[in-house]
């Protein structure tokens, strides 16, 4: 639970920054450190058994069946990464507070954060990989997020943009290898995994996988070559570079590689490209950043180098490298956080980042000196400090591997980037705080108020005291983190500065000793660096964008130019295409059961729905004369349903024709009455021939399934329809108790088409569409008597008839034909009658209802229903019934389905109502008439004027 | 009957999506109209066609239809009812918008 909360409490916490940047700039920093810290403190509250070999585990099995568990673990990898992550976002929030200036938003800064920090604690200590990849795609986001926090800088924007475009490709390509794993592996906890290396590494699908998992490490750690959004992302905040790319994001390749390593480790095809790709990296960033004028630039090709080296001590494969590797991680994250952090003291404090105007700050900053000094030796690799004692160990290993039978090869390599690393953290110390002082810095250089130098201060002293004493400060952890990675034995080691003089001491002090004299030559050097070609990573990635960009926009030009109907033709296209395909290999199309005879009267409708279909298809340009032919059609289907025993069906569909034609009607009266010839021959050739194939197919369909017998599940419903729903009407039982889930979607459906309807006609009075309104000509001449008096009579006498009627369905729904959704309609319709009859306002002003309330309150109703269930501690929508006996009346049933069903009413009656009346309302708008004072124009009561 | 019912469907789906391609909005909601009684009819036809054996239950009843697609189609056309009635609100709003019921709100012809 502890260890769940780890990962939660930065998520959460994620709201604090937010609501106490009201109470200043001090309580938001102060707010962000607290739950970070708290984070922490549990962290470490773990740890002593963590380094004692004990793995931690918790975790909520949520779809077990398909892998999908929330599970996490802590080892000791974990335990170092978790704390890399909160105990370096610890300094950076401190170090950040100072570092914002007044007009940045802090509080969305810190949020921004602590998002961050939740994934990425999340990615260390998940132990279901899908969990992990939902953190991994996390910290894509709100990295993006920070990087491009300057939102005014274009820069900024367009750093965040690559960034998330690099890692977010990776973070693709990820995912496939992890469900490729969890495949192989047969389980998607890490825990279980991390044990199959043979199964793993003996699979087929292990090369694609191993390729699609090093892709997504490879392009969050900004391997080679990969490794150009990196330094694009420079264009953030000073703390968000330090925490991102010293300790956190960059690290989540590593982390994955190394938490992986135990079963991917091992092959030639891990060995030939993790090693390859690392050591390409660290040579060719390690150059790159020796000519790097802005500061941040030069440390974050520092960091894609200095990552290569990891990754090529992981590519070797023996359990002492990587061993080596999680020293380095270590020290790297330490001297790397401290010193993007002195680079961004003098950025605050000097006001430009650039070498070419830094130089001599030594003695006007003196303690920023120290702390940089400190922190570029040890990525020298200078004695007594902890980058000495890995990159020591580094070479060791590099110097006892033999690639593709080359013996020389990496270890010269090896000496290669190292002795480019030297030379840049020597230029880092050289060219911006030693040499002359100048008189022309943009502003005064002094040191820093504490809160800023404190962070990088703790860190060297960190990186100052692993390498005096590694094996006391960082032996336990590096051995818990060690065995981790791994997951075996683990080799015997011995952590020291002075190991005698050996291959690698040689080596370390060619290293050191060339970059010494690369920086005495660096004019020379950057001579030879201008002449060669540099092909430029950003103008290759934009060209990159933009052709896909045009590529995409081609295909979509040609399936869907904003035109509907060759979207819709492209869509019925593919739906033939994909629907034909089957046919060729089909059995006959006619079964073998027994076809029911036809009656005259079935041939009889079916001619006529024959001509109807014809007559709309032929003369659909007279739109009045469509929708009475439209009208026929539907009587005929709803006719079909009765035939072919489905009443309910039938009732149904007869009062939706009613309520259809209304509605059509009402639109019709504003829409042209006449559709414009404008389909040419070929056209209507090419629309034709689409709809026939259509019809062709899915009549063929529906007699090739008809005319064969089958099996039901419907036998369940059927034979519990009484005995447990306490209904007889099947159809009924099903909609409010069977499937009452499905209902309760549907009349949500339906209320929220009401709705969107009344959302688009409520600004109709408005701007373009209001001025038409207002100017309407109605487009024939309208009737004098528009309340006429036999229907205003008539409808009067059967609205409590037709309610009536209304309840009669309704109460009967459960055991015969009826029901909430027929009984709606039906009332509907007696309410609609007295709108035709008397007018919009006189009935609108006689109906005290609100239909946003009634859909409302439908769904309401149909939902707590659902949950009463719960109370009698069953799920959601179970029903129940009994008999009861009332006097008079007799024994009857009750069951809570008729609750259930008592909502979809309301819902369909709110919602058919609401569309019509605000139709009608804009029907109003249009026809200028004046409210008659009455029910009808003419009141019989009233003698008649002469 | 079963033929009579097949070819009822076709006839149905045919007018239906030649009506949908259509350039004018009113057509193009009649043609989904006349898709939705295609389809619910094709549904219940799913459940084979049986006559006089409605799925409510009785002593004396000699057996019964499939109820289940039956009260698919049934919320089926309550929601077709929904989506013709928001798509007629929409095409009017278009037309008082624009001055035109093209389906895709400018005709070619109209383009100023």
């Amino acid at each position: 639970m502890q260890l769940a909360l780890i990962v939660l409490l930065p998520f959460a916490g994620a709201l604090l920054p937010a609501l106490f940047i009201r109470a200043g700039r001090n309580a938001c920093a102060a707010a962000t450190g607290l739950v970070t810290a708290a984070a922490l403190a549990l962290l470490l509250s773990l740890a002593p058994a963590v380094i004692a070999g004990e793995t931690i585990r918790v975790g909520w099995s949520w779809l077990p069946s398909l892998g999908l568990n929330v599970t996490f673990f802590l080892d000791g990898l974990g335990l170092l990464f978790a704390g890399l992550i909160l105990g370096i976002g610890l300094l950076i929030i401190v170090f950040a507070r100072f570092y914002l200036a007044k007009q940045d938003p802090m509080g969305r800064f810190f949020a921004y954060l602590l998002l961050f920090q939740g994934a990425m604690v999340g990615i260390v200590l998940s132990d279901n990989v899908l969990l992990l990849l939902i953190f991994w795609e996390l910290t894509s986001l709100t990295s993006f997020l920070l990087i491009g926090y300057w939102r005014h800088l274009p820069e900024g924007r367009q750093g965040a943009r690559m960034a998330l475009a690099v890692t977010g490709a990776g973070g693709l390509a990820l995912i496939g290898g992890m469900l490729l794993l969890g495949h192989i592996a047969g389980s998607y906890e890490l825990t279980v995994i991390l044990e199959r290396k043979d199964l793993i590494q003996a699979s087929p699908l292990y090369l694609p996988m191993l390729i699609l998992v090093l892709l997504g490490c490879f392009t969050k750690s900004a391997q080679f070559p990969f490794h150009f959004w990196l330094p694009h992302a420079m264009a953030a905040p000073t703390p968000v570079s330090a925490y991102l790319h010293s300790a956190t994001m960059v690290k989540a390749g590593i982390f994955l590689m190394a938490r992986l390593w135990p079963v991917l480790a091992g092959t030639d095809a891990w060995f030939y490209l993790v090693t390859t790709t690392g050591l390409v990296t660290m040579v060719l960033a390690a150059w790159f950043a020796l000519f790097k004028d802005d500061l941040k630039a030069l440390l974050a090709f520092s960091t894609v180098s200095q990552l290569g080296l990891i990754t090529m001590l992981l590519g070797f494969g023996t359990t002492m490298a990587a061993v080596v590797a999680v020293f380095h991680i270590i020290n790297h994250a330490c001297f790397k956080a401290a010193l993007f952090m002195t680079a961004g003291i003098v950025d605050h404090e000097v006001g430009t980042r650039n070498t070419r105007r830094l130089g001599g700050l030594a003695r006007l900053m003196p303690v920023t000196t120290g702390l940089a000094v400190v922190a570029a030796a040890a990525i020298a690799g200078l004695p007594p400090l902890n980058g000495f004692l890995s990159k020591e160990m580094m070479l060791h290993e590099a110097g006892q591997t033999v690639w593709a039978g080359q013996a020389w090869a990496v270890p010269a390599l090896a000496t290669v980037g190292a002795l480019l690393s030297a030379a840049y953290s020597f230029r880092y110390i050289g060219h911006v705080f030693f040499g002359p002082v100048r008189n022309d810095y943009p502003s005064k250089p002094h040191d820093p108020a504490f809160g800023m130098w404190l962070p990088p201060a703790l860190l060297t002293v960190l990186v100052v005291a692993i390498g005096i004493a590694p094996a006391l400060v960082a032996g336990p952890l590096l051995a818990a983190a060690s065995a981790a990675t791994i997951n075996a034995g683990l080799p015997a080691y011995h952590l020291a500065l002075w190991h005698g003089v050996n291959p690698a001491l040689i080596m370390s002090l060619i290293a050191l000793g060339g970059g010494m004299l690369l920086l005495w030559r660096h004019d020379a050097a950057n001579a030879v660096w201008l002449k060669a070609p540099r092909p430029e990573a950003k103008i290759l990635f934009e060209t990159g964008i933009d052709r896909s960009v045009r590529l995409a926009r081609r295909v979509i030009d040609l399936i869907h130019n904003a035109s509907l109907q060759r979207s819709a033709a492209v869509t019925v296209t593919v739906v033939l295409v994909v629907a034909l395909s089957v046919f060729p290999g089909a059995a006959e199309l006619r079964g073998d059961r027994d076809m029911l005879p036809a009656t005259p009267v079935a041939l009889a409708a079916w001619a006529l729905l024959a001509a109807a279909c014809a007559g709309v298809v032929l003369l659909h340009r007279q739109r009045l004369l469509s929708l009475i032919l439209v009208g026929v059609i539907g009587l005929i289907v709803s006719l079909a349903f009765l035939q072919f025993s489905a009443p309910d069906l039938a009732l149904t569909q007869i009062s939706v024709e009613v309520v259809t034609l209304v509605l059509m009607l009402l639109a019709l009266n504003l829409l042209p009455l006449q559709t414009p010839a404008e389909s040419n021959a070929a056209r209507k050739t090419r629309d034709g021939l689409l709809a026939v194939i259509a019809g062709l197919g899915v009549g063929a369909a529906s007699f090739a399934v008809m005319t064969r017998g089958f099996e039901t599940i419907s036998s369940y419903h059927l034979a519990n329809s009484y005995k447990g729903g306490g209904g007889t009407n099947v159809v009924n039982v099903i909609l409010v108790d069977f499937r009452g889930f499905d209902t309760f979607g549907e009349i949500i459906v339906l209320g929220i088409a009401g709705l969107a309807i009344f959302a688009l006609i409520s600004s109709v009075g408005t701007g373009v569409s209001g001025l038409r309104l207002a100017h309407w000509v109605p487009s024939q001449p309208r009737s004098r008597d528009h309340h006429p008096l036999m229907m205003v009579v008539a409808t009067r006498i059967m609205l409590p008839l037709a309610l009536l009627v209304g309840v009669y369905v309704f109460l009967r729904g459960h055991n015969e034909p009826g029901g909430g959704f027929i009984a709606g309609l039906i009332v509907s319709i007696a309410l609609i009658m007295q709108y035709m009859a008397s007018g919009f306002t006189w009935a609108q002003a006689r109906m005290k209802m609100d239909y946003h309330n009634l859909i409302g309150w439908g769904v309401l109703v149909a939902g707590l229903t659902g949950i009463g269930a719960w109370f009698a501690g069953r799920p959601f929508l179970t029903s129940d019934f009994g008999y009861v006996t009332w006097p008079v009346v007799g024994t009857f049933e009750v069951a809570t389905a008729i609750a259930f069903d008592l909502g979809v009413f309301l819902t369909v009656v709110g919602a058919v109502m609401l569309a019509l009346a605000t139709l009608s309302r804009v029907e109003r708008m249009a026809e200028h008439q004046p409210d008659a004072p009455g029910p009808m124009d003419l009141d019989p009561s009233k003698p008649a004027e002469a | 009957m079963e033929l009579l019912l097949a070819s009822a469907i076709a006839l149905l789906t045919a007018s239906g999506i030649y009506l949908i391609l259509r350039a004018r909005t009113f057509p193009v909601v009649l043609g989904l109209t006349l898709l939705s009684h295609a389809i619910n009819l094709f549904l219940v036809s799913m459940g084979r066609l049986a006559v006089n054996r409605p799925p409510i239950l009785s002593d004396d009843a000699a057996g019964y239809t499939d109820p289940l697609p039956q009260a698919l189609v049934l919320t089926a056309i309550v929601i077709a009812f929904g989506m013709t009635a928001l798509v007629v609100v929409l095409a009017l709003r278009t037309y008082l918008e624009t001055g035109s019921d093209h389906v895709d709100g400018d005709p070619p012809g109209n383009k100023p």
